[in-house]
């Protein structure tokens, strides 16, 4: 029986993210101690990581703890999504597309959205952008991009 | 005199009329942001880092220590004014500091902060110039193996402090320390943990790493608790304390700047060991301890003077040893690496210009932060009652398209996304984001340490313990560690964090 979540859940990503590194820096030459290869140090911490991990599992058994408490799913689903999309269209589709997509997506993940003033902001941060990243500071992002012909 | 004359070396840096534009404009942005809620200096600074790339590095590193001060003063006012820390130092603001809000004394306790921040700030920027230099003639001695036990300790200073559980703090910094190493390693020039992805082979970039878990994370926790936010403004009115709030303010200020500056030296520590012990050794000595946590001033100028000391004395180990003691400075390491500066002891020496003008600016800065506040205060009000579901897409926009212009690259925005959720989870499951960042931007350097010392040692694991500087500092993070699980000492830890939450 689990008497603490979080002593669980991040055990077991300590172990996942620590018995990674020890597998992946397999690959790597260890050297030696005077002479420490690039499998050494990781290979070092991946195992501390682990056993840390280890630990914490072990003690989610025994010691009870706090819940975990709701997450904001939502949020934590609108405001990733958001920000992935707009680094996969922001080239194709350019500025003017990507960055209202990214400002609605995300708005609606505040249980105060409504859309016109949503609206009313994207197109204004949409061009303040425009002016000031795009022209102003010369970043490299097209405003229509080349799948809209732009 | 020595000391005078690299003062007016570094007013000669700072002063030019660049400096002075960009030390302002990094004060005021600082200001502007920092003001904003749910935007702590880290998330600031991160947003804004890639606009100082563009300058020269003396211009950017002021431009950057006046984002610092002027975000943790906007932090501040948010405190006193909508009960809201931007970040841990400035919560035993919100104790009294709203209170007093509420009590229609918003004025002078923002005066109490901004007097007490400036007066602190002119003392230990005079204690950087003092002690800066010997000290690094000391760390000039030190060898990979005193490099490396330092590092031991900051990292431990930070689990201590961190909230929460020891061990996931731990956990936390041993991760950090592995996803720092993702790259090319710099002596075999292999790609380690890239999964052959091209843009993987720099390693992921710190700036990246920050607004994710500071800028995305803590988006992602504010709308978890949207419902519970309530943003009350109060009046302000008469800006001015009276006669004998001032005669109040003067020994809390005084203590708070010493206790400050001191605590704000060791690693790991930076501001936020400061303001809490100014708050509790105030509450126990003031003639007024009666009115604490209902509207004392005291207990809004010690907090506030300890707090800024704190971050300035907190420059000595980064400018001298080149250790970054919290994630701020831990941001200001990897700004001066990408401008070709290696931090470290050897700064004075080689680049006296830099390190005496950025000293100067901070005082300069300091001066700013009161000349802006009191004509632009109004402004200020308005900023933080932007409603919360307006500001955070806007932050996402600057977050999305900032780490974009770092290196022209998507792949840069997916992982900022990537590092934002699991931030979150981390925070959610209580592991802290503040050590972990610190651990990524030493990994690299720890690991090069290690390999160095122990090539020296010719592979012997004792030389940690067999030379007395690095063996001392390893005694200092064992004891540290040691008094967390101390049964006396972990219930203080508890009750100071649940102060300062509660």
């Amino acid at each position: 029986m689990v008497r603490n979540a979080k002593d669980f859940w991040t055990g077991l990503i300590y172990i996942f993210f620590g018995s990674s590194a020890i597998l992946i820096a397999r690959d790597y030459s260890m050297g030696t101690a005077i002479k420490m290869g690039p499998a050494y140090f990781p290979t070092i911490l991946g195992g501390l990581l682990l056993a840390i991990g280890v630990i914490s599992v072990i003690r989610s058994f025994v010691i009870p703890g706090p819940a975990i408490g709701a997450f904001a799913i939502k949020g934590l689903v609108l405001v990733t999504v958001s920000v992935v999309v707009f680094g996969f269209v922001v080239r194709g589709l350019g500025v003017a597309i990507a960055l209202p997509l990214l400002i609605i997506v995300s708005a609606y993940g505040s249980t105060r959205f409504r859309w016109r003033p949503t609206l009313v902001m994207a197109a204004g941060l949409t061009i303040f952008c425009v002016f000031v990243f795009l022209k102003g500071l010369g970043i490299p992002l097209p405003i229509i991009g080349p799948w809209l012909g732009g | 005199m020595e000391l005078l004359s690299h003062l007016a070396l570094g007013l000669q840096t700072a002063a030019t009329l660049a400096n002075l534009f960009y030390c302002f404009i990094g004060v005021f942005l600082g200001t502007a942001i920092g003001v904003l809620p749910g935007l702590g200096p880290t998330a600031t600074i991160a947003m804004l880092l890639p606009v100082t790339f563009v300058l020269p590095p003396v211009t950017a590193l002021i431009m950057l220590a006046g984002i610092y001060y002027g975000s943790q003063y906007g932090g501040s006012t948010t405190s006193i004014l909508v009960n809201l820390p931007g970040e841990a130092a400035s919560v035993v603001t919100t104790l009294d500091g709203y209170q007093m809000a509420k009590q229609g004394r918003a004025g002078p306790a923002l005066a109490a902060s901004a007097i007490g921040s400036f007066f602190a700030g002119t003392v230990s920027t005079f204690l950087i110039a003092a002690f800066g230099p010997p000290l690094a003639a000391v760390a000039l001695k030190f060898g990979p193996a005193e490099f490396f036990s330092l590092m031991i300790l900051g990292l431990v200073a930070s689990v201590v402090l961190a909230q929460g559980s020891l061990l996931h703090a731990i956990g936390m910094v041993v991760l950090g320390l592995l996803l720092g190493l993702i790259g090319t390693d710099v002596n075999s020039g292999t790609q380690r943990f890239t999964f052959g992805i091209f843009e993987l082979a720099d390693g992921i970039g710190f700036v990246t790493v920050a607004m994710g878990m500071f800028g995305l994370g803590e988006i992602i926790r504010n709308l978890q608790d949207e419902e519970e936010r309530s943003v009350m403004i109060t009046k302000i009115t008469g800006l001015w304390p009276t006669k004998e709030d001032f005669k109040r303010m003067v020994a809390p200020i005084l203590r708070g700047t010493i206790i400050g500056s001191a605590l704000g030296i060791l690693p790991g520590s930076g501001s936020i060991l400061g303001s809490f012990a100014a708050y509790s050794i105030e509450k126990k000595v003031s003639k007024n301890r009666a009115q604490f946590g209902k509207g004392a001033i005291e207990g809004v100028a010690a907090p506030e003077a300890a707090n800024n000391a704190g971050a300035q004395t907190s420059f000595i180990p980064l400018l001298t040893l080149g250790i970054p003691s919290n994630p701020v400075s831990a941001l200001m390491v990897g700004a001066m690496i990408v401008h070709g500066i290696q931090p470290g002891p050897s700064v004075i020496t080689e680049q006296p210009a830099l390190f005496w003008g950025m000293i100067v600016s901070m005082w300069i800065g300091n001066l700013f932060l009161v000349i802006l506040n009191y004509p632009l205060i109004g402004m200020w009000v308005r900023m933080i009652m932007i409603p919360y579901q307006f500001l955070y897409p806007g932050i996402l926009v600057f977050c999305a398209i900032g780490v974009f212009s770092l290196k022209n690259t998507e792949f840069d925005i997916y992982f900022m996304a990537l590092f934002g959720a699991l931030g979150y989870l981390l925070s959610k499951l209580g592991g802290e984001p503040a050590p972990m960042l610190l651990a990524f931007i030493l990994g690299p350097l720890m690991e090069e340490y290690l390999r160095r010392a122990m090539l020296l040692s010719r592979g012997n694991p004792w030389v940690f313990v067999q030379r007395p500087i690095s063996a001392t500092l390893l005694a200092l993070a064992a004891l540290a560690m040691c008094s967390v699980l101390i049964p006396v000492f972990s219930k203080t830890r508890e009750e100071a964090f649940v102060e300062g939450v509660g």
